[in-house]
């Protein structure tokens, strides 16, 4: 890595947990190299933090190589920061400039609880996902080649609706904080495929009720969440949900 | 409860509600423009005056102003119920949110446009429907019709309440200009052949019946029509 040269102010939310009122707290950092992830970047400062004795910043990361969806992060009042279609883990320095202030958030929602610092606990997706994203029985091995035709246009709909990595960038910057981008990736990607099918109603329903309790706001058409994903899930999904939920709600003779 | 469950109380539900009772006023608005459209004729409002007798003594629209104003408050009561539920799902605010980076600002400013033109729609509603309902309009035109277009022209000598109807076009304009697309979009009407029409159509719409609207007070207040 090459010797750093920028100077930057950072403006961090610390919160020592869910009971506790958080603030912004103002670190100097010095040196930093514009090839630094931006999550590299805050590895200096916590070794800086720790070398003094204080309290380290907490926050969610795991592959770093922008597929698990574990970071998470509001940069300057964007999730994952002012680039399009990347993670914060995949956000390097060299999008900044020297002298710059960064003032780094969590996701804001009352179903995003702080946990701690820049840490929100997820686990309303987990539940989302536990009420019904998921195909019951065993599909089994992958099949010979034409023995279930999928149409190619169909099959790519549901693939990238399968990209979603669940970070919750959608919900973070969503005025509503609406979760709806989300919940519709993962609906769309098994009622696209044949596999999706039998339980595709029941699905809709129970997991847009599971989206409903947890406290979730509701989506205005922004396209706030579109814009910001860093896996590029489409609105489309959502109309397509709104079509099952219709579907299900008033065609389907199965109610949940 | 039937098999419908929570078809209509669900976050999706709502919004359905949303989109329906939209879509139905942007139909009205078509109906409303049109028939006030016919000042344009420059007759005196003769023709104009035919439209607004029809539409107030028509019984079929008599009975389709009343599922009007049901829809019009379902629209409203359902904006505010949501706007109270969305401000809860995020009880901590960002201290900086780009939120210009990301979506339109009217389509972040849904509320607000649509409170405007609920306050102008009070302006609007004393202004001509408790006189044509209630009150009485106090003239008749050459062919006996209550002469609606004598109040209007009366009405719209008034500078001010000129420029607050030009205002709450602009609220509606841009009110529509997110609201058309975003029903279509809510009602699950999303297909790779048919979103442009639905955006252009959209665009269009909201631009031409506000301009419209606009252009009525403008018209009369400068004289331009007869």
């Amino acid at each position: 890595m090459s010797t750093g040269n920028m100077n930057l102010t950072l403006k961090v939310w610390r919160q020592k947990n869910n009971k506790t009122k958080g603030a912004l707290v103002d670190y100097k950092l010095a040196d930093i190299s514009p090839d630094m992830s931006f999550l590299e970047m805050f590895d200096v400062l916590n070794e800086q933090l720790i070398n003094k004795g204080e309290e380290p910043v907490v926050f969610d990361h795991d592959c770093r190589e922008g597929i698990c969806g574990m970071c998470s992060m509001f940069i300057n009042g964007r999730p994952h920061g002012p680039k399009d279609l990347v993670t914060t883990c995949q956000l390097h320095m060299r999008s900044f400039k020297d002298g710059d202030t960064i003032v780094v958030e969590p996701w804001r929602a009352a179903a995003f609880p702080v946990v701690k610092d820049l840490t929100v606990d997820r686990s309303a997706f987990d539940r989302v996902i536990a009420a019904g994203g998921f195909i019951s029985v065993n599909t089994g091995n992958a099949q010979d080649a034409n023995n279930l035709p999928i149409p190619k246009m169909q099959a790519d709909a549901a693939f990238e609706a399968a990209a979603c990595i669940g970070c919750g960038a959608c919900v973070a910057t969503c005025k509503n904080a609406s979760a709806m981008l989300f919940v519709s990736a993962k609906i769309s990607q098994l009622a696209l495929l044949p596999q999706g099918q039998p339980e595709r109603y029941r699905r809709v329903q129970s997991m847009v009720a599971q989206m409903d309790a947890e406290g979730f706001g509701n989506c205005t058409n922004t396209g706030a969440c579109e814009a910001e994903c860093p896996k590029g899930i489409s609105l489309e999904n959502i109309a397509r949900m709104n079509r099952d939920f219709a579907s299900a709600k008033f065609v389907s003779e199965e109610t949940v | 409860m039937s098999g419908f469950g929570n078809a209509f109380s669900s976050s999706i539900g709502k919004k359905f509600i949303m989109g329906i009772t939209g879509l139905f006023l942007i139909l009205f608005l078509i109906v409303h423009c049109g028939i006030n459209a016919l000042i344009f004729i420059s007759d005196g409002g003769l023709t104009f005056n035919v439209g607004a007798h029809f539409m107030a003594t028509n019984w079929i629209i008599r009975a389709g102003e009343i599922v009007l104003f049901i829809g019009l408050l379902a629209h409203i009561f359902q904006a505010l119920r949501l706007t109270l539920q969305n401000q809860k799902a995020r009880p901590v605010k960002y201290a900086v949110n780009d939120g210009k980076a990301n979506s339109k600002w009217y389509s972040r400013s849904m509320g607000l446009l649509g409170t405007l033109l609920l306050i102008f729609l009070v302006v609007h509603l004393k202004d001509f429907w408790v006189v044509s309902r209630f009150t009485g309009i106090p003239t008749v035109d050459a062919n006996g019709h209550e002469d609606l277009y004598a109040v209007m022209k009366e009405k719209f000598q008034d500078p001010v309440r000129v420029a607050v109807y030009i205002l709450a076009m602009f609220s509606l304009c841009y009110h529509l200009l997110h609201g058309f697309a975003s029903a279509f979009q809510t009602l699950g009407w999303n297909h790779s052949k048919y979103n442009g029409i639905i955006k252009g159509a959209g665009v269009w719409y909201s631009i031409i019946i506000s301009i419209l609207f606009a252009a009525m007070p403008i018209a009369v207040y400068f004289g331009l029509i007869q």
